[in-house]
């Protein structure tokens, strides 16, 4: 079957899918953005997670006619996204560098914050605590750890992860406030 | 596989009519699962996604038709007043990403003894509404669940809401999991206290091949408060009491050894979390102003 849909803003279509093809599988393999990862293919370790209609899920267990005519956020256009978000409510957009595109906040701050070990759960983290930052801008801890309670980092550095969070919050608030 | 796309609830009945094995999809939760993992290969896949008054929810004075596609997220955060027993089972689904897509009416769907919406429905007496192109009929959920993965529906039937009476009194869930999120139950308990009619529910999932009350339990402590006339002094209730409610809750079990736990640990974990929720929704009805708890309006 075709489906199309949305994909960070750009309408796309695929052909010869299969009907019990995921989501994820469409946007890796048919679409060529593989920064949504496959690995449980069982919605266990959130590292599928893009936003469907504005909602984080599990591109894993979104059958690929289900996103027929929505809206699809994927790791790739969290930045233009989250420049949006800025623009919105006033601030600055993501500044980009030496024409290298630019960063969400949310990535900027992972980085800084050493969030990022062998990377796999990254992206999956980065979409699931962006949406978190454009509900709840101003996150309690138990916010963050409920928020991305559905990603699993097997490195283990969850400490560093919620240390990002914290840091994107608040330079989010900084650059509202400017 | 064909890939059936009904744009009205209508279209939907008569596509199940003309291919009653098509495996209805909504949240994809579980039936994703089962096709990544290649587990399953239906002929037809129903996606129920694209109907709208699946996603939404009526209320009247005394029952919330809860439809079967309602997300989880928003029983959590529209319905806790209505529902709370089934709010806080919601709140121990998975995770965010799963309780955005997951409902009841695929937990229904797939009846698995484990499912963490069940106990919840079990003690609020829900009704579970099956249609067909043949008609509508109110399955109470006391009979909805007829073996491990199998329930009354038939072939060409597919769920259309929940009816769920509204708390007349305080409800509490708990479940037993090794951490809080993306947990499948190792078991779980859900009761519901009915202040007016002087009467208990009970819910117990995973610790039997069905989701199962455990009447006898409740039998028990409704005739025993009513003999210490405790819904009317809003007395603490004795341990003794609540220590034989949870053993009759224990009892009602019918656990088996699995990767999850063992038999023996379900059944006293049961018992526990009956004694605690007992004493939770028992303190919830001692604190309420006792005008209300007459009209067991204590939530």
């Amino acid at each position: 079957m075709r489906v199309h849909f949305t994909v960070n803003g750009r309408q796309h279509e695929a052909d010869d899918v299969w009907e019990g093809e995921s989501l994820l599988y469409v946007l890796r393999e048919r679409m060529g953005l593989p920064g949504s990862k496959n690995a449980c293919e069982q919605g266990e370790c959130g590292s599928c997670t893009v936003r469907l209609d504005g909602v984080p899920v599990c591109a894993c267990l979104v059958a690929a006619g289900q996103a027929e005519g929505r809206e699809v956020v994927t790791v790739e256009g969290l930045a233009a996204h989250a420049g949006q978000r800025a623009q919105r409510s006033g601030g600055a957009p993501a500044r980009s560098e030496g024409g290298q595109a630019a960063l969400a906040p949310i990535q900027q701050a992972f980085i800084d914050a050493g969030a990022v070990q062998c990377g796999f759960c990254t992206p999956g983290l980065l979409v699931a605590a962006d949406e978190l930052l454009d509900r709840q801008p101003n996150p309690s801890d138990a916010d963050i750890r409920e928020a991305l309670s559905g990603n699993l980092c097997r490195c283990t550095g969850y400490e560093k992860i919620m240390d990002a969070v914290r840091l994107a919050a608040s330079r989010q608030g900084e650059a509202a406030r400017r | 596989m064909d890939f059936l796309r009904p744009a009205s609830w209508e279209d939907a009945l008569a596509a199940k009519a003309e291919h009653p094995a098509a495996v209805p999809i909504a949240g994809g939760t579980d039936v994703m699962v089962e096709i990544n993992f290649g587990h399953r290969r239906p002929e037809h896949l129903l996606d129920l996604g694209r109907i709208e008054e699946l996603a939404t929810w009526e209320t009247d004075r005394d029952t919330v038709r809860l439809g079967a596609g309602v997300p989880y997220t928003k029983i959590m955060e529209s319905l806790r007043a209505e529902l709370p027993g089934l709010a806080l089972a919601s709140h121990t689904v998975a995770s965010p990403q799963i309780r955005n897509r997951g409902g009841v009416g695929g937990n229904l769907g797939t009846a698995s003894p484990a499912g963490d919406a069940h106990p919840a429905l079990l003690a609020a007496g829900a009704e579970v509404e099956a249609e067909s192109v043949r008609g509508s009929r109110l399955i109470p959920i006391d009979a909805f669940y007829t073996g491990v993965k199998r329930n009354a529906l038939a072939p060409d039937e597919l769920i259309r809401a929940v009816r769920i009476r509204k708390a007349r009194g305080p409800q509490q869930f708990s479940k037993v999991g090794t951490r809080n999120a993306m947990v499948i139950a190792v078991c779980a308990f859900a009761i519901a206290l009915y202040p007016a009619e002087r009467r208990v529910r009970t819910g117990i999932g995973s610790a039997a091949p069905t989701p199962v009350r455990a009447e006898e339990a409740e039998a028990f402590l409704a005739a025993a408060l009513d003999e210490e006339r405790l819904w009317d002094s809003g007395a603490r209730i004795a341990p003794s009491l609540a220590e034989k409610f949870a053993g009759l809750c224990a009892a009602a079990c019918d656990p088996i050894d699995d990767v999850r736990g063992t038999a023996d640990y379900r059944r006293h974990a049961v018992g526990v979390m009956a004694r605690r929720t007992l004493t939770w929704t028992w303190e919830a009805y001692r604190a309420a102003p006792a005008a209300d708890r007459r009209e067991g309006g204590a939530v």
